[in-house]
């Protein structure tokens, strides 16, 4: 599954919505541009060197200046700064409050997942993956808890970064369905180059199947997606998330997992909805089962991977601030891994 | 108008002059002997210094590339682990750091401490022993700095150091405080050597040798120093706002009280573009030097190249946020940095072009140099272009710190500033070796690293669109990139091997020598290559044109029979000539200051204060700055003492000029100046941070106190104004012979007011409880008097000095540099401190 995210075609020139279409077109553009002016320089220094010398009579005087020094240059820099400046506002389009509010907050070295209702209340907790519907404009509110980081997802959009004490918002939109990676892309100290995330574009009905599994209630602010009803398919509530039924039933090492879980420590860190590991420092778990990664964004998500993760999260991810389990025998971990993957 | 001083041109042509005897060659070659043996490191001579600067900045460069070679393996295939991740932060972070702090910017002054002297046919640059002293700043705090690596102690919080992840917070290890000790150093040094730069180039050029005549690299020299003087202030102040909240937690960058971690960005980045230019400038200067004697032509667009200079400097300063783009700025303020961002490619455009045109008129020599030159216009050109390409927003947002733009400032810098280093290598070799570098091996070197260059970072382009982040330690497998970062890696390797034969040709051909040079291997038409000795020139020529070698094919037995002028030296000490800035008319003949331990022990003993501060031994840190202080006032001492008995001396076909001078024709009046203009310039940054933390969050301002007290404070400055000026007309009104009474004191009594209306204004801000810890406000208020306290502390020494010069009867009469320059430094005091006093307590109250 990770190894679809990345590779060919790279991901700046393979855009998948319209704000980073837009972008790889100006790109194409700019790449055809550098490469002709670099080889009109190199015929010119070819010229200059071994060239005719009636060519190079042509080439030798102040002319040459004003004509590639100062016109050409003039008048390719203007069209591209002007085209450049009204692509930049179309790309910043006023917030009109109909958009789907995500809140991403970027924390040493992982992202925080909150989706709001049109209040700004928070609906559903995750971490390093966030899910949308395709064809549907998302606002992405971005903070940070920490240091300063850097979203971004190539397929999308341009990066934006996350400040402390800031929100700093980023429209994204999907136009075909596909798991599109992203990466903390401002260094941020330590694992830096281990944080990531994936962003899900699914099909709005899927979207809507995958919402209701995790009991999203957004509200009125599903509203604006257009014609696709996505509302009508969701319990929508007044207040809060209603209350998460856990898989069951829990039986043999998977309840002894759990119990582990909530007495060797991971519950002071980390939440599960429906039971009561209620930690926030750390990622929610509340359905880690399901995500595509472990890790943020560095680790394929099975059995294997997550006794792994937890036994020896240090070597894998040097300097964060989960403690590596690897006091505890193998089958303990085994039975929590086994309970965690249980948490779809 | 033909003349900007009164002096007649019609003068220079009594030269050339008859033959001199040569008994004044040997009179020459005593006055500047260079000590023996260890007294050699007490030289000042800019042949020296400038050799060990260059050496030593080329030092650096090599061991930042052993850093970036050790990245390169550690990310020649994914989840590596050759090295640790907080190694490879330190890496990454000295990497950067050290090639720009410690090679790039110092190799550049380097180079102009060691060819401008030559090139404008002065005995030395004007303030010897400050380059001595910025040369062992720079090199003892240098390799301290570099020395944290074995230690772990090295930052690794990336060369532009965030806040806040640089903060106390979350990096609480010594790392984030030896980066702002390191650049402490370089900040004094590049500082002081621009000073030495801007008053050398325009102050010591050969008689005659007008504006438009200057070698392009002198141009290109100016601007440099001029950018120095107008873009460390700012990361003078945000290195110093850093430290203070790391140690004292003063929350300029902390949002939780009311600092903001962009406040940072905007100062590092006023500095840091600049910096970029600051860097390539010169090295554009060499080239158009380079192509010159490599086309044997003159240079085509001498005015346009010079404009594009000026113009490049002018709109570095507008293009700071073009770094920031990501950050959420509003699209007005994205619009204009883009535009300005597009406009600063014109000049350097228009420098190629000037380049290419005149490579076509003359007829291309196939030498090292040549090779050189010609690879770098082909690479700084690509680096150009990739520039425009991330000017515009929207392509910036997709690969701002990505590898595409590893690739786009390692085109720019290693086209822009490494190639022409290494052409200047082998151009400028011959000068100071008594043997030429290879031209034959040259080519090889050239080859390897231009293929090497090209094949490192030529893929990363693409490694950048294919979502590499830069700063990363390592990279997951299967995202497509493995192949490209070990082509990467392995280029490194072929770039790392030419510059390991440039190493094996100048340990077999490089010979340093003072005495004999190869010669003007290349056939440069400028000065440096006018036979010289540690003295320089025999006699100072007068220049008729910009290739005066070229021009006059006995311009140089003229120049070694003596026959221009100070051909000999008429005040039996080291001395040069000053002349005017526009038109280099002769002035007046300055003396110059001859070896000393002292410039050496102050850089031994600033060291030792900055150290011992990083390390948090404040007291011993106290006793090393006392000695620095003392170091310098010490090697000023012997500064500043005109011969009572000659007035003026014939320099040369009869003309007289004086032995120095006061007042605003003076060298030290023009040095006084810059540096007066460095620390405005500090002040008018922290005015700027004051205004954006309240522009940030007003919501923690407090009222100020009252205008009665303010009203007080700014009335006692004006008083210390007056006192300056008093100081000064009662030694006017002394002339003749040597004062001992009083002028002095009237400056003493300044400083001291100085310092009490600084208690006043604390104590004021302190009583309405203003705290430097508690808020944004406070940090930033509190801040802007440990500015004054800076000058005041400052304004006291100088007092005192001057009283002591008093007391030891060198105090001339009527008028006495020491006392003009103490006097104006207070003035400036009072007034930096008014200003500095009405913006908080006048302005913006809450």
């Amino acid at each position: 599954m990770i190894d679809a995210l990345w590779g060919w075609p790279p991901p700046v020139l393979d855009p998948a919505g319209p704000y980073s279409e837009r972008v790889t077109i100006l790109a194409w553009v700019l790449l055809a541009m550098a490469l002709v002016v670099t080889l009109i320089v190199v015929i010119a220094l070819w010229i200059a060197v071994k060239g005719p010398d009636s060519l190079k009579r042509k080439l030798g005087g102040e002319k040459t200046v004003w004509i590639g020094g100062i016109a050409f240059p003039g008048v390719v820099l203007s069209v591209l700064l002007v085209w450049g400046l009204m692509m930049t506002g179309s790309l910043s389009e006023p917030i009109t409050g109909k958009e789907m509010r995500i809140r991403v907050v970027g924390e040493m070295w992982w992202f925080r997942v909150q989706y709001l209702d049109n209040q700004g209340r928070v609906v559903m907790d995750g971490a390093n993956e966030i899910h949308i519907p395709t064809n549907v404009p998302v606002v992405l509110e971005l903070t940070s808890a920490d240091v300063i980081h850097s979203f971004w997802v190539p397929h999308l959009s341009g990066k934006k970064d996350m400040i402390p004490g800031r929100v700093t918002l980023l429209r994204i939109e999907a136009d075909r369905p596909g798991v599109f990676g992203g990466v903390c892309a401002e260094y941020c100290g330590g694992p830096h180059a281990l944080m990531g995330f994936v962003t899900v574009a699914h099909e709005p009905e899927e979207w809507k199947q995958w919402a209701v599994q995790r009991n999203i209630a957004l509200g009125e602010a599903i509203e604006p997606f257009g014609s696709v009803d996505v509302a009508g398919a969701l319990p929508v509530v007044d207040d809060d998330v209603p209350p998460r039924i856990p898989p069951t039933p829990i039986v043999g090492e998977a309840a002894r997992g759990r119990a582990l879980f909530m007495s060797v420590g991971c519950a002071a860190c980390h939440r599960v909805a429906g039971t009561e590991a209620n930690g926030l420092a750390g990622p929610d778990l509340t359905h880690v089962g399901s995500r595509r990664t472990l890790g943020a964004g560095i680790l394929p998500n099975h059995l294997g991977t997550m006794m792994g993760w937890i036994g020896d999260s240090q070597a894998i991810k040097p300097g964060i601030r989960m403690p590596s389990y690897d006091r505890l025998p193998a089958e303990d971990i085994a039975a929590m891994a086994m309970w965690l993957e249980q948490q779809k | 108008m033909n003349s900007e001083t009164g002096f007649d041109p019609a003068l220079y042509d009594r030269f050339p002059t008859e033959k001199q005897p040569d008994e004044d060659v040997e009179e020459l070659n005593r006055i500047w002997a260079a000590p023996k043996g260890w007294g050699l490191l007490t030289a000042v001579n800019n042949n020296y210094i400038g050799f060990w600067y260059v050496a030593t900045s080329f030092l650096f460069f090599l061991l930042a590339g052993i850093l970036a070679l050790g990245m390169r393996v550690q990310l020649a295939a994914p989840m590596q682990e050759f090295l640790p991740q907080d190694t490879y932060n330190q890496f990454f972070t000295m990497h950067g750091t050290v090639m720009m702090f410690l090679f790039a910017v110092p190799a550049v002054e380097a180079i102009g401490v060691m060819l401008l002297p030559q090139m404008l046919a002065a005995r030395d640059l004007p303030f010897p022993r400050l380059s001595a002293y910025a040369f062992w700043a720079y090199f003892v705090g240098g390799l301290a700095f570099f020395c944290s690596l074995f230690v772990g102690l090295a930052p690794d919080g990336g060369w532009f150091m965030y806040p806040p992840l640089t903060s106390e917070t979350y990096s609480p290890g010594l790392n984030a405080d030896f980066w702002l000790l390191g650049i402490g150093f370089i900040e004094i040094s590049a500082i002081a050597g621009a000073v030495e730069i801007i008053v050398g180039v325009l102050r010591t050029r050969a008689p005659n040798m007008t504006l438009d005549r200057m070698p392009m690299f002198a141009w290109a020299m100016l601007v440099f120093a001029v950018m120095i003087v107008l873009a460390f202030p700012a990361v003078i102040l945000c290195t110093m706002l850093l430290e203070i909240e790391r140690a004292f937690n003063w929350p300029f960058f902390d949002p939780t009280r009311g600092g903001d971690p962009m406040l940072w960005q905007h100062l590092f980045w006023f500095f840091g573009h600049p910096e970029v230019y600051i860097i390539f400038l010169p090295a554009a200067g060499l080239m158009s030097v380079m192509v010159t004697s490599i086309a044997r032509t003159e240079l085509i667009g001498y005015r346009l190249n010079v404009l594009a200079l000026v113009a490049t400097g002018f709109i570095s300063f507008g293009v700071w946020a073009h770094h920031m783009f990501a950050t959420d700025m509003p699209a007005v303020s994205t619009g204009y940095f883009s535009a300005a961002s597009m406009a600063v490619s014109l000049p350097a455009g228009i420098q190629v072009f000037c380049w290419i045109a005149t490579l076509a008129s003359g007829k291309v020599q196939s030498t090292t140099p040549a090779h050189f030159v010609i690879g770098s216009i082909v690479t700084f050109t690509m680096g150009g272009l990739t520039g425009v390409m991330v000017g515009l927003v929207p392509f910036d947002l997709q690969v701002h710190d990505t590898y595409f733009i590893v690739a786009h400032l390692h085109y720019v810098l290693i086209g822009g500033m490494v190639f022409p280093m290494f052409a200047a290598f082998y151009t400028w070799a011959p000068m100071t070796s008594s043997k030429a570098l290879s031209d034959k091996l040259g080519k090889w070197i050239f080859w390897l690293m231009f293929t090497g260059m090209h094949v490192t970072f030529l893929p990363m382009h693409l490694t950048g669109f294919m979502g590499m982040p830069r700063r990363v330690y390592t990279y997951l497998p299967g995202r497509g990139f493995d192949v490209l970062n070990l082509t990467s890696t392995i280029g490194s390797f072929i770039l790392g091997a030419g510059i390991l034969l440039f190493l094996f040709d100048l340990a077999r051909n490089f010979r340093f020598s003072t005495e004999e040079s190869a010669g003007n291997v290349y056939r440069g038409g400028t000065l440096e290559w006018l036979p010289s000795g540690l003295y320089s020139t025999r006699s100072i020529p007068v220049v008729h044109s910009r290739q005066p070698l070229w021009d006059n094919p006995n311009i140089c037995d003229e120049v070694e029979e003596g026959r221009y002028f100070l051909p000999n030296a008429p005040t039996g000490t080291r001395e040069t000539l000053i002349t005017s800035p526009i038109r280099a008319e002769p002035q007046y003949v300055q003396l110059m200051p001859g070896p000393s331990p002292w410039p050496l022990a102050a850089a031994v003993f600033t060291a030792g204060f900055f150290l011992s501060l990083t390390v948090q031994a404040y007291m011993f840190g106290i006793f090393c700055g006392v000695i620095a202080v003392f170091s310098v006032l010490r090697w000023l001492w012997e500064t500043d003492r005109p011969l009572p008995d000659k007035k003026e001396v014939d320099i040369g076909g009869g003309i007289m000029v004086p032995v120095a001078i006061t007042g605003p024709k003076g060298h030290g009046w023009w040095a006084l100046n810059v540096l007066m203009v460095v620390l405005g310039m500090i002040a008018f940054m922290a005015v700027f941070a004051y205004l954006y933390l309240y522009g940030i969050n007003p919501e923690v301002w407090i009222d100020p106190p009252s205008l009665g007290e303010t009203a007080l404070i700014v009335g006692a400055n004006g008083v210390a104004l007056a006192c300056t000026w008093i100081g000064r007309w009662i030694l006017k009104r002394r002339a003749g012979g040597y004062a001992h009474d009083a002028p002095w004191v009237f400056q003493a009594i300044a400083a001291v007011i100085l310092a009490g209306s600084l208690y006043l204004d604390m104590t004021g801000w302190q009583d309405i409880g203003l705290r430097p810890t508690e808020s944004g406000m406070g940090a930033i208020v509190f801040m802007l008097m440990v500015l004054q306290g800076q000058v005041v502390i400052i304004s006291l020494i100088m007092a005192a000095y001057l009283g002591f010069r008093e007391a030891r009867g060198l105090l001339t009469t009527p008028t006495n540099v020491t006392m003009d320059i103490v006097a104006r430094f207070i003035a400036y005091s009072a007034i930096q401190g008014t200003a500095l006093t009405l913006l908080p307590r006048l302005f913006l109250g809450g």
